[in-house]
């Protein structure tokens, strides 16, 4: 218990939660000898308090590898990711211990994210079970936990198949929770799950967000949700942040082409609007199409 | 406002809840009920107590040896008779079976003991211990496992116990090997992940979240095993390598074989023994492995139940089809017409678990009909009951199809009119569907695969196929046809794949196309281009699209008609702009509230509710 106590009154600091800067990843090649893989490059982006910074981009843009990065699941190769004034670029599994309190994720496929043979009690007791908590203290805070997230307190005692697609993600979002972090890193957290769900999953995080005061870094393929969850919203593409700025002005009046044709692409559900919509669209490719071709007919 | 939908969200967990709560009990009960389970189970007891309450159970020592009765025959003193040093057959059978089975057991424990955590470790870890314990393990396996028993025993003496660790040692590769597959698959899945995240140390994760898939694997693994071991050490000492001194079964053998003209039933024992233990490990593994499978035979059982009634229903179908050659007077001008269609799956209690419900809507020539749903609300079992394409339990259990002015699910079928659909199937029915990728066979080239239908639908020569398909990867937009013709598909990408299983779907030129969420697993940039090529294909063409999905902004982009299922019904159908504007039924209100597109950012979504279980 106490350490989620201590979490709480932390001393309050000034500047963001996290920084990353230059933030370069590379994957070695499987091959002998070959050059190893860039998934990312030049990376800047920092997290302020309570903040919420939206990831967009394409599949393979890189976006779901910034997160990991951030987490210690991706190889940094170079630049630093500083999180409350401190390097945890190449932090050890042991300051990773100290940091999963303040440090936590949710994945996007709830039907992996859950090990099939635990019961949800033991799952949420996990990350308390790491940081020494008790088990009576554990138990009182996985209900707590349960009861924030909006699930049953007899969830405890089963088991994650028996749970919708919505009620899996809420259980990862609980055990995100436990230790009241003060970042969540949120790996396409929606995208697996059906349109009513998705709405209220997003207010839910929103709704933690509001009582807790949580960082998110929200990482999503999805430019309506980006829009709808994010303070400040960066744009990947081809493992580069080609965009960003405030949620408004990147997700309504994108400046770079690939974030046009993104905001375009997204079809709206009115057959009048989205034929209008349709033409912008073409309109804006052949104007980009253009510009290319001038770009390479100058070089 | 969401009544409904939340109800069914919260039902379906409390009905799968009461079955699935304890898992390890309904395997061992499963392991139980299976007749070969139990036999086994029975068999390899009653041999472990008789070995263990050897001593007690024994008339004589192992090696009493009473000189003036050899090779007796069974009497009420020997009662299996004797050896030819005058020893008990049935004492020595009792000692026999200790030494085997414990032998047996360290055997499989070195395997364990070795293969196990080295498994673990290079499944887990990969890198350097991987590779050089590949290297270890295959030049174990490379050894003549033969010789180097030879070997061990010429150098250390016949001892039961030496030869069964180095068996043990020979064989632990085996354990290294399955630990290590089972690993590899769990090794980066997203719980692992979010273990690490949560500091758990590699120990703890291998633990609690790696061991537990590998366990029942190893299970198996041991009761075949321990067969084996008893196999090869017995085999030793039938060559006459064992320790004289101890009865094990493999000694009795040789010497049951020594004197098989004089006495055969000395030979008999021990190999009955041998028999009866290995193939009890045998089946054991079996009985384990089904266990473990979920294998409720639904299908079996349920034949056996409604036999009578499928007979009677099929002559009944029979009759129908006769009576019933044309179909509903006034709608032969629809493509495709569906009426009340139900479509159940039988469980195991013997009722149908419905999952389409009185469904009806139709579909004319150059019309796209949209299908919009959540996940279960039937949309896609639709789809494929028109497809022909449902699961070999599904049962059509009420309602009709008809294509063009025939039944393809005439009044009273059970199932699909296959022979009437596989004509129309490829030709002109065809299909898009959900994961380019998966369907796309990565052993052909894609050349290959949009020929060879063509050929046997179209009947025309490869050559012609050839420029059909060539011609079609242009007309679905593909810079480079000739590269596409010649790659094989993990060579483009999945927009590009899209594009080609489009082109597949027309190739055949035909009337219906049933797209299953076409666009889902693509980036939202080109499933914008996938759209407008949708578009521009069924107006050049003038065919009727059913398309699947559960995007509204996709309806928007395509759909002349929409119509919206829940929980397997249809809740509402009509034109586009009626639905989208002006939807009348509460769920479709709720799917549409739930769009992001127009909403102020960062507002509550489903606020008007006390917070649901979604």
């Amino acid at each position: 218990m106490s350490t989620v106590e201590v979490n709480e009154i932390a001393p309050l600091p000034t500047g963001p939660l996290l920084t990353v800067d230059n933030l370069v990843v590379e994957y070695p090649s499987k091959k002998f000898r070959a050059k190893p893989f860039r998934a990312l490059t030049d990376i800047n982006i920092t997290i302020g308090r309570g903040e919420t910074l939206g990831l967009v981009g394409e599949s393979g843009s890189g976006k779901t590898t910034l997160g990991r990065a951030v987490l210690g699941l991706a190889p940094v190769t170079g630049g630093k990711i500083t999180f409350e004034g401190k390097d945890i670029s190449h932090a050890t599994r042991r300051q990773r211990r100290t940091l999963s309190r303040d440090l936590q994720v949710v994945f996007q496929d709830p039907y992996t994210s859950l090990n099939p043979a635990l019961e949800i009690g033991a799952i949420l007791a996990e990350p308390l079970g790491v940081q020494g908590m008790e088990q009576a203290a554990a138990k009182k805070r996985v209900k707590e936990l349960l009861d924030q997230v909006g699930l049953p307190s007899d969830a405890i005692h089963r088991l994650p198949r028996e749970f919708s697609g919505g009620q899996r993600q809420r259980v990862a979002i609980a055990r995100a929770l436990a230790l009241s972090p003060k970042l969540i890193v949120c790996d396409e957290p929606v995208s697996a799950l059906d349109l009513s769900t998705q709405a209220r999953v997003l207010d839910l995080f929103l709704q933690i967000q509001k009582d807790t005061g949580v960082s998110y870094l929200f990482v999503s393929h999805d430019l309506d949700v980006v829009r709808h969850i994010s303070h400040r919203v960066a744009v990947m593409y081809h493992g580069e942040i080609v965009e960003q700025g405030p949620a408004e002005v990147v997700t309504r009046d994108p400046e770079h082409p690939y974030t046009q044709r993104l905001l375009l692409a997204s079809p709206v559900p009115d057959p009048d609007r989205q034929e209008q919509r349709r033409a912008d669209r073409h309109r804006l490719l052949d104007i980009q199409r253009q510009q290319t071709e001038q770009a390479g007919a100058l070089a | 406002m969401s009544d409904s939908v939340d109800s069914a969200a919260v039902a379906a967990p409390v009905r799968t809840g009461q079955s699935g709560t304890v898992v390890r009990s309904t395997v061992v009960r499963r392991l139980l009920r299976n007749p070969m389970g139990i036999a086994s189970l029975v068999i390899l007891g009653s041999i472990a107590l008789l070995a263990i309450f050897a001593p007690v159970l024994a008339p004589f020592e192992e090696n009493f040896a009473n000189i003036t009765k050899t090779l007796a025959p069974a009497d009420s003193v020997n009662i299996l008779g004797t050896d030819s040093a005058g020893r008990d057959t049935w004492s020595r059978l009792l000692f026999g079976a200790q030494l085997t089975l414990l032998s047996a057991l360290l055997c499989a424990g070195v395997a364990i003991a070795i293969g196990l955590p080295a498994g673990l470790i290079a499944g887990y870890y990969a890198g350097k211990f991987e590779a050089v314990s590949n290297w270890v393990v295959s030049i174990l396996m490379s050894l003549p496992g033969l010789i180097v028993l030879l070997t061990i025993r010429a150098a250390f003496g016949p001892s039961v116990w030496i030869s069964m660790v180095a068996f043990g040692v020979l064989i632990s590769p085996s354990y290294f090997r399955l630990t290590r597959t089972a690993v590899q698959s769990v090794r980066n899945e997203l719980y692992v992940d979010a273990a690490r995240v949560s500091g758990l140390s590699d120990w703890s994760i291998i633990a609690r979240h790696i061991f537990s898939v590998v366990r029942a694997p190893i299970i198996i693994q041991t009761a075949a095993i321990a067969g084996v071991a008893i196999a090869i050490q017995s085999g030793l000492e039938f060559l006459g390598l064992g320790d004289p001194t101890k009865a094990t079964w493999g000694v009795m053998l040789s010497e049951g074989f020594k004197n098989v003209y004089l006495t055969p039933t000395l030979l008999l024992w021990p190999a009955l023994a041998m028999a009866l233990t290995i193939g009890g490990l045998v089946l054991l593994g079996n009985a384990i492995r089904d266990a473990l499978e979920d294998g409720e035979k639904i299908k079996h059982r349920k034949k056996k139940v409604h036999a009578a009634e499928d007979a009677a229903s099929a002559s009944a179908s029979k009759v129908a089809r006769k009576t019933l050659a044309a179909v509903e007077a006034g709608t032969e001008h629809h493509l495709v017409k569906v009426t009340n269609l139900g479509v159940g799956y039988p469980q195991a209690d013997g009722s149908i678990k419905k999952v389409v419900d009185d469904v009806s809507f139709h579909v004319d020539r150059g019309e796209i009909l949209g299908i919009v749903g959540e996940s279960g609300s039937g949309k896609s079992q639709t789809a494929f009951s028109i497809l022909g394409l449902l699961p070999d339990n599904a049962r059509i259990v009420g309602g009709t199809i008809q294509f063009d002015g025939n039944y393809t699910v005439a009044p009273g079928d059970e199932r699909v009119n296959q022979a009437r659909l596989s004509k129309l199937r490829g030709k002109r029915i065809s299909y898009i569907p959900q994961e380019p990728m998966s369907n796309l066979d990565p052993a052909f080239t894609i050349g290959y695969q949009l020929v060879t239908p063509m050929v046997r639908v179209l009947g025309i020569s490869k050559d012609e196929a050839r420029k059909r398909a060539l011609k079609l990867l242009t007309d679905v937009g593909i810079v480079n046809p000739e590269r596409t013709f010649n790659a094989y598909p993990h060579e483009v990408s999945g927009g590009m794949a899209q594009r080609v299983l489009i082109a597949g779907a027309i190739s055949c030129e035909p009337d219906l196309v049933i797209a299953d969420e076409p666009t889902t697993a693509l980036d939202v940039t080109v499933q914008a281009d996938v759209l407008d090529l949708l578009r521009e294909l069924q107006q050049r063409l003038n065919i009727g699209v059913i398309l699947v999905t559960h995007n509204f902004g996709v309806v928007a982009d395509l759909c002349d008609r929409v119509a919206v299922m829940q929980n397997g019904r249809l809740v509402e159908e009509g034109s586009v702009r009626d639905i989208l504007r002006n939807p009348k039924e509460p769920y479709t209100q709720t799917l549409l509230a739930s769009m992001l597109e127009g909403k102020t950012p960062m507002s509550m979504l489903v606020s008007s509710q006390k917070e649901p279980v979604a």
